[in-house]
């Protein structure tokens, strides 16, 4: 079983670094779709399996269509992206740097809990529910007006610009 | 059935620390050096992700379905900036007729 | 009527019209502004009457609130003291102030700045009043200092003359020293004594037996270095003749009438200081008796109108000084108040004179002029005869106390007076025939021109000769058997011994000092009155030169003060200010201006560099929280 996780977790980071460097954007998408599927493998392995399937409708599904009708819809394919010069990329590669020892700093003085609620059937859907609809409802609700001032924003962001005059009279 | 699935007994915690730590990484490096905006959108996907896994995992090992329900909430929302965020950089590419970051260059005060 | 509400009168109105004329003049017609102008000033002289009538010589003093309470038991009232030395300030200052405010209409007709000019000279007598009323040395000195302001507006009248502003500016500093000496002397009086108010510190220095008390010495000596800015005394009195510059009413009633008398009037004020120190009192007298002898014999050679009564202002305020180092404080108020009438006469006349002439002020360029101005000529004569000590013109009576006095004291000092009378008899007979006899020696289109004063100035003329001749009344001598008004009235606020003189001393005097002035007015108007004064020899003697340059006093002070303080002020605004603060100060400034340079290049709207500031900021707070 150990095994099962290693492989996946380099096929994982394998992926989310070929997202990193593919100079083609949909080779882009397609191995973050992977990355995606494999993350979602990890879930299943936890036991997650609610939190797998969301993972693959929303992301692989939902997200990544978005991004791929977006690519295409700029016909953006064919242009390859030049990287840049050294100079941010060895600022990148210094910030990335720290910021990786310190989080190994971090971990190393940090202790990590293994006090257990108890249940490990936690991530099916009947207790998800039970957690969600029980204690998070509010939060839910809100969530719900998030998406509806999303799609309201999206769509004022793409309304055509009505022309205005030319000079508004004074009052 | 309450049974504890192989790998929490197999596998240690941080090994999920640490391979999300290296997926946040990767993201952030992409995040830092791509110059394609909806490349660098992607990366923050990722970056997302390695925070979600690392949540589930937690939560796993912990029994506990709030950690989860914690996890939705944050796809929920990263669905919704998704749909925004490349609805603006629609309008951006409309106006500039480009996606290379390095030409966004009108964000002065 | 309460003593309260004769106050407000005489106080308020000089104020309420430099408030009115101040804002409102420019937009109000000139007959509007002259009445207020005038109207202001002679409000108070009805007061002053009044006051005068109700109080009946009894000390009243009028408290309008605490102004503020100092360390240990000093208490400033805001307060004011209406006794018989006021009362006669009172007088001078609010009737001869009417007189010139009058007089200024004719004037000052066609000048620019009408309404400013009248505005300036009622904030002048409104601070002169303050000075003469002010019932403790606190109120006085914001009095003595509102004058000094109002001298140097007035100076600086016509703003557009730099010389003119230089001889502001001068005669401002030459205050502000002996302004300085005078707060001194303030704080020491409340640090010694701890009282302020005239009543207090009398009661508590006649109780005083002490003779030359190192404190009042001290404190006489610094008050008398303000007297010598204010009024004029060696070393400080260089700033009066070039102080001239000034509309001629302003010279008539600042620099010569009142102002420059508050100095007198203040000594007075505290002479039971002044009779426990006899060492000031010799410092006083013998500056006073230079200071008469050096402007009588600088006037000797002067040849400008206005600066010979310059002069001869400061040789009187001189002869002032010396009665008050003679204890005969009464004779110097006496003095004072003939001088006011006699040299605002003189001022008034010569303006009147240069009015005529349409601004010729030098007296080489006159002559002959009694046939165009008869109203000026005579007048004039009267002023020149009662300043030159002729009986029974006010001058002579005054002089004469003061040269009796001085003669009971100090002989070496009567002999100074005298001498320095005998030149004031000179150079004021000079200055009268060069004027109006003889024949005229300027242009003749300007001789055609030279016209009479209008009646606005006439009538202050007239009455002011009037007051020349019978101000004498006031204080005839003991042998007229009158009985001497002034001091009689003085007595209770100044206590003094009468000045008095044996007989056949009194009549000597009179007979010297008649046969003397006769005999210069006959030699001057033999030598000026038909060629006006000599021409300067080509190889003038050494006197003649040390007279005509004025003791090269200025150029003296030139190099010995002004000189080195410029070198100093230059080194230190190089050094000090330019090198030091300069940089100490830009120094932040500097710092916060190239940080923001380079932090400037932070912003440059990159999408790329702000998301690789976001990542930066977030190690540091990584690294914060770790480390802390």
């Amino acid at each position: 079983m150990d095994k099962i996780f290693y492989i996946l977790a380099a096929l994982t980071l394998i992926a989310a670094f070929m997202v990193v460097i593919s100079r083609h954007p949909i080779r882009s998408v397609l191995f973050l779709v992977a990355t995606f599927f494999l993350i979602s493998a990890q879930y299943i392995l936890l036991n997650a399996q609610f939190l797998a399937l969301v993972n693959i409708i929303v992301y692989a599904g939902a997200i990544m269509v978005l991004f791929l009708f977006v690519i295409m819809f700029l016909n953006l394919s064919r242009d390859l992206e030049r990287f840049a010069s050294w100079m941010p990329i060895a600022a990148a590669g210094i910030s990335v740097g720290g910021i990786g020892l310190l989080l190994l700093a971090s971990y190393r003085g940090a202790q990590i809990s293994t006090d257990t609620v108890g249940n490990y059937d936690s991530g099916l859907v009947e207790q998800i529910g039970e957690v969600l609809y029980r204690d998070y409802l509010f939060p839910m609700e809100v969530c719900s007006v998030l998406f509806l001032v999303a799609m309201i924003g999206i769509v004022l962001l793409n309304r055509k610009e009505r022309e205005l005059p030319a000079k508004l009279p004074l009052p | 059935m309450n049974h504890i699935p192989e790998i929490i007994r197999t596998i240690p915690l941080s090994h999920y620390v640490a391979l999300s730590s290296a997926l946040f990484l990767i993201g952030l490096l992409g995040v830092l050096i791509r110059k394609n905006i909806i490349i660098v959108f992607m990366c923050i996907e990722i970056m997302l992700n390695a925070v979600n896994l690392l949540m589930v995992a937690a939560a796993s090992y912990r029994g506990d379905s709030a950690g989860q329900v914690m996890v939705l909430f944050t796809m929920a929302v990263a669905a919704a900036e998704v749909s925004v965020g490349l609805a603006i950089i629609v309008m951006i590419y409309k106006n500039l007729k480009t996606t290379n970051i390095d030409l966004f260059d009108q964000m002065k005060g | 009527m309460n003593p309260e509400l004769i106050l407000h009168l005489i106080l308020w109105p000089p104020l309420a019209g430099f408030l009115i004329n101040g804002v409102f003049g420019a937009r109000m017609p000139k007959w509007l502004v002259s009445t207020i102008a005038c109207f202001s000033p002679l409000l108070s002289f009805a007061a002053s009457v009044a006051a005068y009538i109700q109080l009946a010589g009894q000390a009243t003093t009028v408290k309008l609130y605490t102004w503020f309470v100092g360390e240990g038991s000093a208490i400033v009232d805001f307060s004011f003291l209406i006794d018989n030395l006021s009362i006669v300030m009172l007088f001078v200052v609010t009737g001869v102030g009417t007189l010139i405010h009058v007089y200024s209409i004719g004037y000052m007709s066609g000048d620019r700045g009408f309404h400013r000019f009248f505005a300036y000279l009622n904030l002048f007598v409104f601070f002169m009043l303050l000075l003469v009323l002010g019932s403790n040395l606190v109120v006085l000195f914001a009095g003595w200092e509102g004058v000094g302001l109002c001298s140097f507006l007035l100076i600086g009248f016509w703003y557009d003359n730099l010389e003119y502003n230089r001889a502001a500016s001068k005669a401002f500093v030459m205050n502000r020293i002996g302004d300085l000496a005078f707060l001194v002397a303030i704080f020491l009086t409340i640090y010694t004594t701890g009282a302020v108010s005239f009543a207090d510190l009398h009661d508590t220095m006649t109780n005083d037996v002490r003779i030359n008390d190192p404190a009042y010495v001290a404190i006489s000596l610094l008050f008398f270095i303000g007297v010598c800015g204010k009024s004029a005394q060696i070393p400080l009195f260089t700033w009066l003749p070039d102080a001239m510059a000034g509309p001629t009413p302003v010279s008539a009633l600042i620099h010569a009438a009142t102002m420059v008398t508050a100095g007198i009037y203040l000594i007075a004020r505290m002479h039971f200081m002044y009779d426990l120190v006899p060492v000031t009192q010799l410092v006083i007298g013998i500056t006073g008796c230079l200071t008469a002898l050096v402007a009588a014999t600088i006037a000797l050679k002067q040849n400008d109108i206005k600066k010979i009564l310059a002069y001869s202002t400061v040789s009187q305020l001189g002869f002032m000084a010396v009665a008050l180092a003679a204890g005969a404080y009464i004779t110097a108020i006496f003095h004072l108040v003939t001088h006011s009438f006699f040299k605002a006469l003189l001022f008034l006349g010569a303006g009147s004179v240069i009015h005529g002439l349409h601004g010729e002020q030098d007296i080489r360029q006159m002559g002959g002029l009694r046939h165009k101005m008869r109203w000026t000529y005579g007048v004039m004569l009267v002023g020149t005869i009662a300043i030159a000590g002729l009986p029974p013109l006010s001058g002579f009576f005054s002089k004469d106390e003061i040269l009796t006095a001085v003669h009971s004291h100090n002989m070496g000092f009567f002999i100074a007076l005298a001498l320095a009378s005998a030149f004031t008899a000179w150079y004021m007979f000079r200055m009268f025939a060069s004027v109006f006899h003889g024949a005229f020696r300027g242009k003749n289109e300007t001789w055609e021109h030279v016209h009479e004063a209008p009646w606005s100035m006439r009538g202050p003329l007239v009455v002011l000769a009037v007051l020349s001749l019978a101000g004498g009344l006031l204080g005839l001598p003991a042998i007229t058997g009158q009985s001497h008004r002034l001091y009689n009235f003085l007595v209770p606020a100044i206590v003094q011994p009468k000045i008095s003189a044996s007989h056949a001393f009194e009549y000597a005097l009179w007979g010297i000092s008649l046969a003397v002035i006769l005999t210069l007015l006959v030699i001057c108007f033999k030598r000026y009155g038909s060629s006006g004064p000599s021409v300067p020899s080509v190889t003038p003697s050494f006197f003649e030169r040390l007279l005509v340059n004025k003791y090269f006093i200025d150029e003296i002070y030139e190099r010995l003060f002004v000189h080195p303080l410029k070198i100093a002020g230059s080194w230190l605004m190089h050094r000090g200010d330019y090198g030091i603060i300069d940089r100490v100060v830009h120094f932040p400034g500097k710092v916060v201006e190239s940080g923001a340079f380079a932090l400037r290049n932070l912003q440059d709207g990159k999408l790329s560099s702000y998301l690789l500031y976001s990542v930066v900021a977030l190690l540091i707070f990584l690294t914060l929280f770790l480390i802390f």
